[in-house]
């Protein structure tokens, strides 16, 4: 896209971040190798450069990691909130002090633009750790009674789309409540966590109090059925999520799930057309589309179909493409090859099924994985394109007349974690917002979080919240 | 009179008939507007990009001075300005144009003759617009009888805001009918506007008149060009020349004072409007003191270091 005014590239510098060659499990407060001495590399999704070798856990590594963590909960939850709220305080400075290491270290193993690891990851996790610092040494008054004790040992399992943010949203919590924890980061996306657990010595947290697995879903499988692990948390596809509600059941384990979604993004005729627009682009294609909240369902009301629709396609001509660390990238890349061909198979299915597919012309890079902003028109209900979880910068496009309408499609779906509502009309948020089945309504705006706010969702989506005081529940036996 | 876009010809019919149609256009959401000017904001802008923006910036320039200070000497030092920006640098762009009252448009006139740069006049009792339309038609006159080459009129806020959108339309059409060749600019003072809705109203009101230019503010009350504010005005351009082929220009004035300000406006103009709009005849800064900053990030690009205030003129 030739034009008059060209953005000379405008990288943010790799140098801010040591990224050692390999890495070890962090157990124990200690770095150390997997029993069995396995390794993994993990790559930059841009590039498909080799970043780093991490260890590879297995059970046995789990068992030892479970162990240390059940050791540290008896002094750990013994602590004063006030004590515990001091570490967490102490951690969430270091992250912001650490912020742009982290934001260029994440970008570099996710693919996600700097432009996002450094605007929303990195102060939204700053900011989860800060606010449960603050409910550290206020749990008489979250509504569960007094002195509401912690679980024990919480296993938590965590997807490769938020890396470093999905970890605050589990640790923070946990710590703040008394808990310990083993954490499984995604194995494309090991690094953030590995950095995380060098942020724990540094804040001179106890031992044993978080301990990091890195590794792959077998790992993550024998953490959440150890026996010895009281709580489990997950976020990732509904498939994992069911199998582990299936080993969990019978056991006295607490579980919260967070897993896939449908978004529907209800625009409606007296909607702010620009600023709607820019809310479908932030809906679908911030972090490409792989949020499990995402905007993947528009629902536009026919009378102001073309008109949005000429909005968008002009507005995704202007995204920008491309090496995730410039300044100026709008979109980076799909996070795995495996992902990128699940993107692709859906994409082909909805042409196969007759939608029609409109992509923004950009130019993909010749090396790492790529997908270009995809729309699809034509679409109704029936299709794939609008049921199944894409997890990636494909919008698929329908219709309606009425308000009841919008509400019917936007429910008929098998997920409910977020929707969003367009309409300068008070009242109409109000009545929809009420009817929609999705755990986080965005009136105007979409993709917005705050670590004050309950995040979780309906029917597939899972169950549970996590964020602000709801938040706090799922790691209190209460 | 101007011919209006047939698409919207009914729109001006009658007071009712333009009421109904301001209103019916989609609303604006500010809390949207503001976090998209924003994020366009951090927008990275270096090096060769960096040299356009500021040579582009400076050609876009409405060099302007309205004091009632104003003398015939203070206005041809700043035509002289105008016409050569950095003495030590003759590569340096000249700017767009010279902002005056219009007792001083001879004066101008007669500094700028020959150079390109055009002398632009502001007119109809300026900057409040309170008096007698045909005291604002007389002023129009006799700033274009002194060769100004474009007019910077103010709207009838107070018309606008009691609901009177029609006359604030005619008014609009009165004066473009005395330009005669002069391009106009039409300031809405969107300070006092005060909300985005009216923002987008009196811009389809101004493009609608035959507007040349929508231009924000007079740059005398508290807030002036914004970057929501103009990132509204170039969506209302964008949209009208989709639907009519007409192309109208945009002039943010008021409060732009650093380069770093003016490449944040130039980015909003590329991603918004496109590049059709980055040109000094679609777009300007109506500025004073911003021609100095640009002059000093200008010779910092080509000697990599910096001059300082005593190495630019001061005039």
């Amino acid at each position: 896209m030739a034009s008059a005014f060209e953005y000379a590239p405008a990288p943010e510098s790799r140098s801010v971040v040591d990224i050692a060659p390999s890495y070890g499990l962090f157990i124990d407060g200690e770095f150390t190798e997997a029993a069995d001495g396995k390794v993994f590399k993990t790559v930059s999704p841009s590039s498909e450069e080799v970043l780093s070798e991490v260890a590879r856990a297995g059970a046995a590594d789990v068992d030892r990691a479970v162990k240390a963590a059940r050791k540290a909960f008896e002094k750990w939850s013994a602590l004063p909130g006030s004590e515990r709220a001091k570490y967490l305080f102490r951690i969430a400075r270091i992250i912001q002090e650490r912020s742009r290491e982290l934001a260029v270290l994440e970008t570099l193993d996710n693919g996600k633009p700097i432009k996002e690891t450094r605007d929303a990851d990195l102060p939204l996790v700053a900011a989860h750790f800060f606010y449960y610092a603050g409910w550290a040494d206020k749990l008489d008054h979250a509504g569960y009674g007094a002195n509401p004790r912690p679980l024990g040992v919480a296993g938590q399992v965590i997807p490769w789309n938020f890396p470093l943010l999905m970890l605050a949203w589990k640790i923070a919590p946990a710590l703040a409540t008394g808990n310990t924890v083993v954490l499984k980061p995604a194995e494309t996306t090991p690094l953030s966590a590995l950095f995380f657990a060098d942020i724990c010595r540094q804040a001179g947290l106890p031992k044993g109090v978080v301990n990091i697995l890195t590794g792959y879903g077998d790992a993550g499988e024998a953490l959440v059925t150890h026996p010895d692990v009281d709580k489990v948390a997950f976020t990732g596809s509904t498939a994992v999520g069911k199998a582990i509600a299936r080993s969990v059941a019978g056991t006295d384990k607490k579980v919260t799930l967070e897993l896939g979604g449908k978004g529907a993004n209800i625009v409606f005729d007296d909607a702010p057309i620009d600023q709607a627009v820019e809310g479908i682009v932030t809906g679908i294609f911030f972090n490409q589309g792989q949020v499990c909240c995402a905007g993947s369902r528009l629902l536009v009301q026919e009378s102001v179909q073309d008109e949005v629709l000429d909005a968008l396609k002009r507005r995704l001509s202007t995204l920008r493409l491309g090496d995730p660390l410039d300044k100026n990238t709008d979109i980076g890349a799909i996070n795995s090859a495996e992902q990128l061909a699940r993107i692709t198979a859906l994409v082909e299915t909805g042409e196969a099924e007759g939608a029609e597919r409109w992509s923004a012309p950009c130019e993909l890079p010749s090396s790492g994985y790529w997908f270009a902003p995809t729309l699809f028109t034509n679409v109704t209900q029936a299709h794939t394109v609008a049921r199944d979880e894409i997890f990636g910068p494909v919008l698929s496009v329908l219709s309606f007349r009425t308000p009841d309408e919008a509400v019917a499609k936007a429910n008929n779906s098998q997920y409910g974690l977020s929707a969003g509502i367009w309409t300068e009309k008070g009242s109409r948020i109000l009545a929809v917002a009420n009817k929609l089945r999705a755990g986080v309504v965005w009136a105007n705006t979409f993709n917005k979080f705050d670590p004050t706010s309950p995040f979780g969702g309906y029917k597939e989506s899972g169950f549970g919240r996590e964020g602000g005081r709801h938040g706090l529940e799922a790691y209190l036996d209460v | 009179m101007p011919t209006t876009a047939p698409a919207f010809s009914d729109a001006t019919a009658s007071d009712s008939a333009l009421r109904r149609f301001l209103f019916g256009l989609p609303g604006v959401d500010a809390v949207g507007l503001e976090a998209r000017a924003a994020s366009l904001g951090t927008r990275s802008i270096k090096t060769t990009a960096k040299a356009y923006a500021i040579d582009l910036a400076i050609s876009m320039i409405d060099l302007t001075t309205l004091e009632g200070a104003d003398t015939p000497g203070k206005v041809r030092a700043l035509a002289a300005k105008a016409v050569n920006p950095d003495p030590t640098d003759r590569t340096t762009p000249r700017t767009a144009a010279v902002c005056v009252y219009p007792d001083m448009a001879a004066t101008a006139a007669a500094a700028l003759a020959g150079s390109g740069v055009k002398v632009a006049s502001v007119a109809t009792a300026f900057p409040a617009g309170r008096a007698a339309l045909d005291v604002k038609l007389a002023d129009v006159r006799d700033a274009v009888a002194a060769g100004a080459d474009e007019i910077d009129m103010v709207i009838d806020r107070g018309a606008f805001l009691s609901g009177r959108f029609l006359k604030v339309y005619e008014e609009i059409v009165a004066v473009k009918a005395e330009c005669g060749a002069a391009r106009l600019k039409v300031i809405f003072e969107t300070g006092e506007l005060s909300t985005y809705d009216n923002i987008r109203r009196a811009s389809w009101i101004g493009m609608l008149a035959g507007a040349d230019f929508i231009k924000t503010s007079t740059g005398k009350v508290a807030t002036n060009a914004t970057p929501a504010n103009t990132l509204l005005m170039l969506e209302a351009v964008r949209d009208f020349r989709a639907q009519t082929g007409t192309q109208i220009g945009v002039k943010p004035a008021g409060g732009i004072r650093t380069t770093k300000d003016a490449v944040k406006f130039l980015v909003l103009v590329n991603e918004t409007a496109g590049e059709d709009w980055l040109d000094p005849h679609w777009f300007r800064f109506g500025a004073s003191s911003l021609l100095n900053d640009l002059l000093m990030q200008r010779q910092k690009l080509s000697t990599g270091r910096y001059s300082g205030p005593d190495y630019v003129t001061v005039d």
